[in-house]
């Protein structure tokens, strides 16, 4: 209702309000009736309010981030195996987790995807399946029965035809599969193989009951579809927006680049809880995201939502600081500090000071820890203001000085 | 005194030390490895030479001349009878001997391999990465290398055996090679059959063919002369035979000394060693340091015996054998008892070191415990770094058992008066305050307001006692110093362990009362984690002006309210108060005159609004919402929904409608503590919720309000109904039994069936309880106290209420039924395999109707799961806290935004992307500043004030102490704690 005058304007460009801040005020001032008087004086409210929210400088957010994630771990349950919103797959929830992702571990108790699929397979069963059976590992017991022949030194393997038109639906002939199957029998055992119809026998070159059935241990082992580290896949409709269900795959087991290349698969919106994965695939900034986004994940399982983001993300960001995923802890950040005195007083004491003898190192005394050994003031907070007060009083200065010609004017 | 001026540590350096300088820094040569001599007078040049120092109080040390506690020690030295290796850099030694040259000492790389190097660590020094990496791989290639590119002598493996042992693995000429030369000279030997001749070699053949004299060729062939090194390689060349086998030479400390004496400083540089500060040799021990007596001081025992430190002890072991050593090789001794003895002193040294070396047997004291050499000394929880370094022991300190005061605003603490008079404050005298000064110098140490110590201004301390403080007193003047007592007012830090977070340290205004507890007011619990169980806190008398300041302005409770881990009140109403509100509130009763007064009786409101109207008898009342809201701000506005789940609305600081509970009040986040705190300012908060808390006080009194085992009761008919919905839960279970024992059950995806058969019982059984829990509800009042409770979210919760009244439910251990126990049962009451409801932890009574003694069995196993995993819990959480802390303890924010390391490396460009306090900003609110409401609120108080001040101008209150607070912010009357206390305001 009111219209945006250049005194309106010029008031709100005064501030110190950040882009997105001033075009909310301008949004304000237009719905409603106001003077102009009353205009800046939203602005300068607002941009008080601003300020306040604003940190201040010389705080010390690195402790008061670790004290804000570190406080609640207090509060988590030790109960590993709970449920991720999905009830068919264990994953390690709780304070466990919470040490896993923050030891950066290489790879975690229980890895996981989620998998998002594109468009048309997500609205799809059948297509949505498709997908599932190129990422699940399909192991020989899924497709049919195995059998030792011990008298004829064979092994024989009756495929289920019904299983193999079910986990290769694009194939169009039972009988290439079989085909296929035995290929990468021959392939992956180093033996030849006999096919008839949906059997396939073969058996050691040289008559062994030892080989027979080392033989046939080896051919549960073999993967004949999907990938070999995700052991199950479980296929969910889900309600992602208003009005819009679509399948979402969560697997047990991860190989995050190789579910990315599988057609089907939407790889912007596909992750995986492996961070050192996702660093190797998607690169540092996508690892620290996920750091974030899985610290949170298990703060609120465990109904401790209220930590603010902020927190985590100082976490993530030093923990992703030189390009690759450091841990928090002796191997990692705090092993690597520039200070003798800092390294010795976490962990592993007497080796860093021969390792510092050594190179001959000079502790320069910057950190927090050095200062608090040898007895100085720390250089955070108010410790880190270099402002003294001069020991001359004021008047004093005046009168014999500048003053004289400040009060001549 | 030039010594004593304030110094201030500007960098430590790290290095090895010269034997020379031992030698020059040492007071004295050890000699003897005793310690006193018969008349307890301590040996000269034994290990507690009063020239090391002196630990025994009116001895004067005989190098400085200082008494014990001003004299730091010397250091004394040793003269090893044989060099020694020094433990710690046993593999840093084991890889210079293997990466260098065993002739000319040069580093195994050639001038290329040097220079790549040397840009290698550069890079690494300037990325900040750790040197010993480039120094692993530059052994690495070293290693490989067989002759040594300078001398070009031949290199030998070196092994180490740990944890001192090296030796040089060298082929050496076998005994018998005559006889195995000859073997290859014959035909059909392995000699050269392809040459073409005969098969068998001659020996003019072999000298031919060699170069080698033909005569020397006899002579070797009849085992007269050892070949040459260079003539054996040719022989076996030529006859294809191996004439050597491996022999293990020992290095001796002394021969690694020699060696690693002509490594060359620019080689040492190109392993990232500083040869500056540290040579190689010194890495072998020939002179040990002797510690001062000052750091290994005895104890003298109560019979008189002198019991000495484990260092002593590990020198007198050192000298002995070091003594013993040099007789023996002065008396020509076998080179075997040599060799023994130099070992054993290597193992002295050893353990000296470091008492916990793998493979080594520690040392240990007559009693068979380990002793605590320099290693253990340093390393660990309790060790120097963490437990004397990082974490000092302070004065000025005290502990005691807490307990609740309502009375007091939870800026203040309790101190009763025996602490308050053994903590000080240092009073500068001058002449405003020189007739305090005198009081309390007059009072003495033991009458309360007191002063222990006084201070003449040429620095000499006085203890102030009950026969000269009156004397005293009269001497004090402008420019002495009285240490008096602490009085109310004073500021003082507060503290319970665990600290987890910020707020478990927070400054507190002192209120000295009587007994022996330090006194809270309970709405502060919530922040320390604390309870009046027992509980014990600290506190922490500030020394100096700054620090008192700092405190003032930054740690006071009320500056703490809001918690940064997610950004809302921490501090607020608890439990009762909450109830107290709730009955308050929640039916919004009417009280009359006397009973409103009483109840605003504890707050600053001393005049009671208009009435809300009469009641039948045509008396005046007053609701308990209207009373509430006396103590909201004017220009509150406010609207959500209370935990007891009707909407509050909240206009012109009017509670118009809605229960005030846990959510309006509580801490964690009550709505209107945050929307106050946010908008007028702390001490506005800090006022709020301390009236709220006195209000609540006397409103629950006013009820009444407690809870029995009657309260827990539920009908007859309403227990027969229960026990028909366990029943039938019960019929249920069997049902699914029964198909599972017929292999009916179908399995849930991705679960066996008997998981699936148990997560479905567990189901079921899950219902039953909650049905139960149902049933029991329906028959409670809703002025039930425990209804109250759970529905105000004061304490418990509805399921707290259904296992006291209804049914305790499924007890479960790791998160399934109880397993555990016999084979194939749980307990020997059932049959095996039994799977039945009962038979694994199902509870149907409740806790009021008594478990019987199997259900008291298994509520007990799924009871210990909880503690164990409590313990287990504080373990971990608390060593993931502390590497976070150390991980993070570096990071603050600076003037341009960015936060940084004290490397000042970039961590974030903008904390948390966006630079916004999360103490400021609730963590769950999207947009940080809402703009409409600042522009209604703007707009607003220009129609109400035309021509005022502004709200964004509104001066905020100062935060000084709680009564200039009070005074500024319009508040006339003090809080009732204060006034009743009556705060005595002096000094400074």
């Amino acid at each position: 209702m009111t219209e945006i005058t250049t005194e309106i304007e010029d008031s709100v460009e005064d501030t110190r309000l950040p882009r997105r801040l001033k075009e909310e005020v301008y949004g304000t001032i237009e719905d409603r009736e106001v003077t102009p008087k009353e205009a800046s004086e939203i602005a300068a409210a607002v941009e008080s309010r601003y300020l306040d929210t604003r940190i201040d400088p010389l705080d010390p957010v690195g402790t008061v981030s670790a004290q804000s994630i570190g406080e609640p771990g207090t509060q988590m349950t030790m109960n590993t195996f709970h449920y991720a919103g999905v009830a068919e797959i264990d994953v390690t929830q709780g304070l466990p987790r919470l040490i896993e992702l923050v030891d950066a571990r290489k790879t975690p108790d229980t890895p996981m995807m989620t998998v998002h699929l594109e468009d048309e397979y997500a609205e799809d069963r059948e297509k949505a399946h498709e997908v599932v059976w190129s990422i699940e590992a399909t192991k020989i017991l899924a497709l049919g029965d195995i059998s030792t022949n011990v008298a004829d030194m064979l092994v024989r393997v009756d495929l289920n035809e019904g299983t193999l038109a079910e986990r290769w639906p694009t194939a169009e002939d039972t009988e290439e599969v079989a085909i296929e199957i035995a290929d990468i029998i021959e392939d992956s055992l180093g033996v030849s193989t006999a096919r008839d119809g949906m059997a396939i026998e073969f058996g050691p070159e040289e008559p062994s009951y030892r080989d027979l059935f080392r033989l046939v241990e080896e051919l549960r082992d073999v993967t004949f579809k999907g990938i070999e580290d995700v052991n199950r896949v479980v296929i969910r409709k889900e309600q992602l927006a208003p009005g819009r269900e679509e399948f979402v795959l969560y697997t047990e087991g991860s190989a995050f680049g190789d579910a990315l290349e599988i057609e089907g698969v939407d790889a912007s919106r596909t992750t995986c809880n492996n961070i050192h994965e996702i660093y190797r695939v998607l690169g540092v900034e996508a690892a620290r995201e996920t750091i974030i986004e899985e610290t949170m994940n298990t703060l609120e399982e465990q109904g401790l939502d209220d930590v603010n983001v902020r927190h985590l993300m100082l976490v993530a960001d030093i923990m992703t600081n030189d390009g690759t995923i450091q841990s928090i802890g002796r191997h990692g950040i705090s092993g690597s500090k520039d200070s003798v005195l800092a390294r010795a007083a976490f962990e592993v004491t007497v080796n860093h000071l021969l390792d510092a003898a050594i190179n001959g190192e000079i502790d320069d005394l910057n950190g927090v820890t050095e200062n608090v050994i040898v007895g100085k003031p720390i250089k955070l907070g108010t410790g880190d203001v270099d402002l003294r007060m001069g020991a001359a009083r004021r008047e004093d200065q005046a009168s014999e000085g500048d003053g004289e010609e400040a009060r001549a004017d | 005194m030039s010594d004593q001026t304030p110094k201030e540590i500007g960098s430590v350096s790290f290095g090895l030390m010269d034997p020379e300088t031992y030698r020059e820094i040492s007071a004295t040569k050890i000699i003897t490895a005793d310690t006193y001599d018969d008349d307890g007078y301590p040996i000269d040049m034994g290990l507690m030479d009063p020239r090391l120092g002196v630990i025994d109080p009116g001895l004067e040390c005989r190098t400085c001349g200082k008494h014990s506690g001003s004299c730091n020690g010397h250091f004394g030295h040793i003269e090893l009878a044989a060099p020694v290796i020094h433990v710690g850099f046993a593999k840093l030694m084991r890889r210079l001997l293997r990466g260098t040259c065993r002739e000319c000492s040069r580093l195994l790389l050639t001038e290329e391999g040097m220079d790549e190097l040397r840009s290698r660590l550069v890079r690494t020094q300037q990325l900040g990465e750790d040197p010993q990496d480039v120094l692993k791989a530059a052994i690495r290639q070293a290693r490989k290398t067989d002759r040594c590119p300078y001398c070009a002598s031949e290199q030998y493996e070196v092994k180490h055996e740990k944890p001192t042992t090296y030796y040089e693995v060298q082929d050496v000429l076998v005994g018998d090679y005559p006889e195995k030369m000859a073997a290859a000279m014959q035909p059909g030997g392995s000699g050269d059959e392809e040459s073409g001749d005969t098969g068998a070699t001659s020996p003019q053949e072999l000298a031919e063919e060699t170069g080698i004299d033909l005569s020397r060729i006899n002579e070797i062939l009849s085992g007269e002369f050892r070949p040459r090194p260079e003539d054996r390689q040719s022989i076996e060349e030529a006859l294809d035979v191996d004439l050597t086998e491996e022999d293990m030479n020992k290095l001796m400390p002394s021969d690694i000394r020699d060696w690693f004496e002509d490594v060359p400083n620019e080689d040492l540089e190109v392993l990232g060693i500083d040869a500056e500060s540290s040579r190689p040799e010194w890495m072998v021990l020939t002179v040990l340091p002797v510690p001062p007596v000052t750091a290994r001081p005895s104890i003298t025992l109560d019979n008189g015996q002198r019991s000495e430190d484990d260092l002593t002890h590990k020198l007198v072991d050192i000298i002995r054998i070091n003594q013993r050593f040099m007789e023996n090789r002065e008396a020509g001794a076998p080179q075997l008892i040599i060799e023994d003895l130099w070992e054993l002193l290597q193992y002295h040294v050893t353990t000296f070191m470091d008492n916990e070396i793998s493979g080594t047997p520690p040392a240990r004291h007559r009693s068979g415990r380990p002793l605590k050499t320099l290693s253990q000394r340093l390393k660990g929880k309790e060790g120097r770094f963490r437990g004397s370094l990082s974490g000092k022991r302070v004065n000025f300190s005290a502990r005691t058992v807490i307990s609740p005061d309502p009375t007091l605003s939870l800026n203040e603490v309790g101190v009763p008066e025996r602490v308050a008079s053994e903590m000080t404050q240092t009073m500068n005298v001058n002449l405003q305050n020189l007739e305090d000064a005198r009081r309390y110098v007059s009072n003495g140490p033991v009458g309360h307001p007191g002063a222990n110590y006084v201070q003449r201004p040429d620095g000499r301390r006085l203890k102030v006692t009950e026969k000269n403080c009156e004397e005293l007193a009269e001497k004090v003047q402008a420019g002495w110093e009285v240490n008096r007592h602490l009085v109310d007012g004073d500021i003082v830090i507060f503290n319970r362990q665990p600290s987890l977070h910020r707020m478990s340290i927070m400054a507190h205004e002192v209120v000295v009362m009587p007994y022996h507890t330090f006194r809270l007011n309970t709405t502060v619990c919530p922040p320390y984690n604390a309870d009046f169980d027992g509980d014990e806190m600290n506190m922490h008398a500030l020394q100096n002006e700054e620090a008192r300041a700092e405190a003032r302005v930054l740690m006071r409770v009320q500056e703490q309210i809001l918690s940064p881990r997610f950004g809302e009140n921490i501090i607020g109403a608890i439990q009762d108060h909450i109830s107290g509100t709730y009955l308050l509130t929640h039916r919004n009763p009417q009280f009359n005159k006397t009973q409103a007064l009483d109840l605003l009786r504890a707050t600053q409101v001393d005049e009671l609004p208009a009435a809300d109207g009469e009641n039948d008898t045509g008396e005046a009342y007053w609701s308990g919402r209207t009373l509430f809201s006396e103590l909201l701000p004017e220009d509150l506005d406010l609207e959500f929904t209370s935990s007891a789940g009707d909407e509050v609305i909240i206009e012109d600081g009017q509670l118009i409608e809605g229960t005030i509970d846990e959510d309006a009040v509580g801490a964690f986040g009550g709505e209107v503590v945050d929307r106050v705190i946010k908008t007028d300012g702390s001490t506005r908060a800090r006022v709020l919720i301390n009236e709220v808390a006195a209000l609540a006080m006397r409103a629950i009194m006013h009820f009444g309000f407690s809870l029995g085992i009657d309260d827990e009761s539920i009908p007859g008919a309403a227990e027969e109904q229960i026990d028909e919905a366990i029943d039938n839960a019960y019929d249920r279970v069997e049902e699914l039994i029964t198909t599972y024992e017929a292999d009916e059950l179908e399995s849930l995806p991705g679960r066996t069936v008997d998981e699936t058969l148990e997560m479905k019982i567990m189901q079921t059984l899950g219902k039953a309880r909650d049905s139960a829990g149902d049933i029991a509800e329906d028959h409670f009042a809703d002025d039930n106290p425990a209804v109250i409770m759970a529905e105000s979210g004061a304490r418990g919760s509805l399921l707290n209420l259904t296992q006291m009244a209804a049914c305790v439910g499924q007890q479960a251990v790791r998160g399934e039924r109880i397993n555990r126990g016999y084979e194939d049962r749980t307990l020997s009451h059932y049959e095996p395999n039994d799977l039945s409801a009962e038979a694994h932890g199902f509870v149907e009574h409740s806790y009021r109707g008594g478990l019987d003694p199997q259900e008291f069995f298994f509520h007990a196993m799924g009871g210990r799961e909880g503690l164990v995993d409590t313990a287990v819990r504080t373990s971990k959480s608390g060593y993931l806290q502390r590497r976070l802390i150390n991980a993070l303890s570096e990071l603050e924010t600076q003037y341009d935004g960015t936060v940084r390391d004290t490397r000042d490396t970039v961590v974030q460009f903008e904390f948390g992307e966006d630079g916004t306090s999360p103490v400021q900003v609730s963590s769950g609110e999207e947009n940080a500043i809402d703009v409409d409401a600042i522009a209604d609120r703007v707009v607003e108080a220009e129609f109400d004030a035309e021509g005022s001040e502004a709200v964004a101008a509104a001066a905020r209150p100062t935060n000084l102490s709680e009564r200039a607070d009070d005074r500024s912010a319009g508040l006339d009357l003090p809080p009732a704690a204060e006034a009743a206390t009556g705060g005595v305001n002096d000094d400074d």
